[in-house]
């Protein structure tokens, strides 16, 4: 093998495991904390919400904040680790989490349509928990059990009457994103 | 003719000595596994020896004996801990470990910029 080729292949081999290695921290540990707390004071407003419609924004402002929060904090991450925010482990991840939130979008507003929106904190809860099991499924476990955790309040959402609705959003979107946040910060670098 | 081709064969000064700079590289992570676990411990603040051996996919064995070499080096450090009752071991690359993959970059990069305009 020439000097060249053997270079060539050395860079792409340390390439690839930084890439693999990367899936261990593309999910940022302290957005996931920033966005459950964003999440708790939204459920805590919601809960104080006087039409259903408010409720619905309240939740939809969240949805977009989180957004935010979860780029900036992973491009903070990327960054801080020396990896291009578009790494393959990211990019994975983002494409296994796309279908679930394509159809929780479209879910919300054909149930709104409809004035289903006791239907709307399982809807979310469940897709969401679809998303991330999906998104970690090639990731530190931590982050699929999240995902069932998800799956698990989605359903009893699901079951449970309406007025546990904003209470389960809290221990959902709230309490799951602090607790498995916190445990990313702690043990797979921020 | 003859003479046309020595001179098209014959390598520029610069791919000599980008060359000689690949072939003075820091042997002890040039060999594949501890390279792996530099490039790995780079992107990360620390992983554990779990976490290297998913990444790496290689035996308990291979990466003990890898590690302990890059440790003995300076290269990683390692802390080792009780997670209740099972041992645990979380390596982190040392500033002397992410020089030392620098210094290997550095050669590495200027062998394929000299030989890509050959």
């Amino acid at each position: 093998m020439g000097l060249h080729t053997q270079a060539m292949d050395n860079l792409r081999f340390i390439r690839d495991t930084m890439e693999n290695a990367g899936s261990f921290t593309a999910v940022p540990g302290l957005g996931g904390m920033l966005m459950g707390a964003t999440a708790a004071f939204a459920s805590f407003a919601a809960h104080l919400s006087k039409s259903p419609r408010a409720w619905l924004d309240i939740w939809i402002g969240e949805a977009l904040l989180a957004f935010a929060i979860g780029l900036g904090f992973s491009y903070r991450k990327a960054t801080r680790n020396n990896t291009p925010l578009l790494s393959r482990a990211f990019r994975r991840f983002v494409l296994a989490m796309m279908p679930a939130i394509f159809t929780g979008g479209l879910l919300t507003f054909v149930l709104y349509r409809a004035g289903l929106f006791g239907l709307l904190p399982s809807v979310w809860l469940l897709l969401y928990g679809v998303g991330i099991s999906s998104g970690g499924a090639f990731s530190v476990r931590v982050v699929p059990i999240m995902g069932v955790s998800f799956l698990a309040v989605g359903s009893i959402a699901a079951l449970a009457p309406h007025s546990w609705a904003d209470p389960l959003l809290a221990l959902g979107f709230g309490g799951l994103h602090i607790l498995f946040g916190f445990e990313i910060a702690r043990n797979y670098g921020g | 003719m003859a003479k046309q081709a020595l001179k098209t064969s014959r390598p520029r000064p610069q791919v000599v000595a980008a060359a000689a700079g690949a072939r003075s590289l820091d042997r002890l992570i040039h060999e594949r596994l501890r390279l792996g676990i530099v490039s790995a411990l780079s992107v990360n603040e620390s992983l554990t020896f779990k976490d290297l051996k998913k990444i790496l996919g290689t035996t308990d064995g291979n990466l003990s004996v890898h590690s302990r070499k890059l440790e003995d080096a300076g290269y990683v450090s390692c802390e080792k801990s009780f997670e209740g009752r099972l041992p645990r071991s979380e390596y982190r690359l040392t500033d002397r470990g992410r020089a030392a993959l620098e210094d290997y970059l550095t050669p590495m990069e200027a062998l394929i910029r000299a030989t890509r305009h050959q």
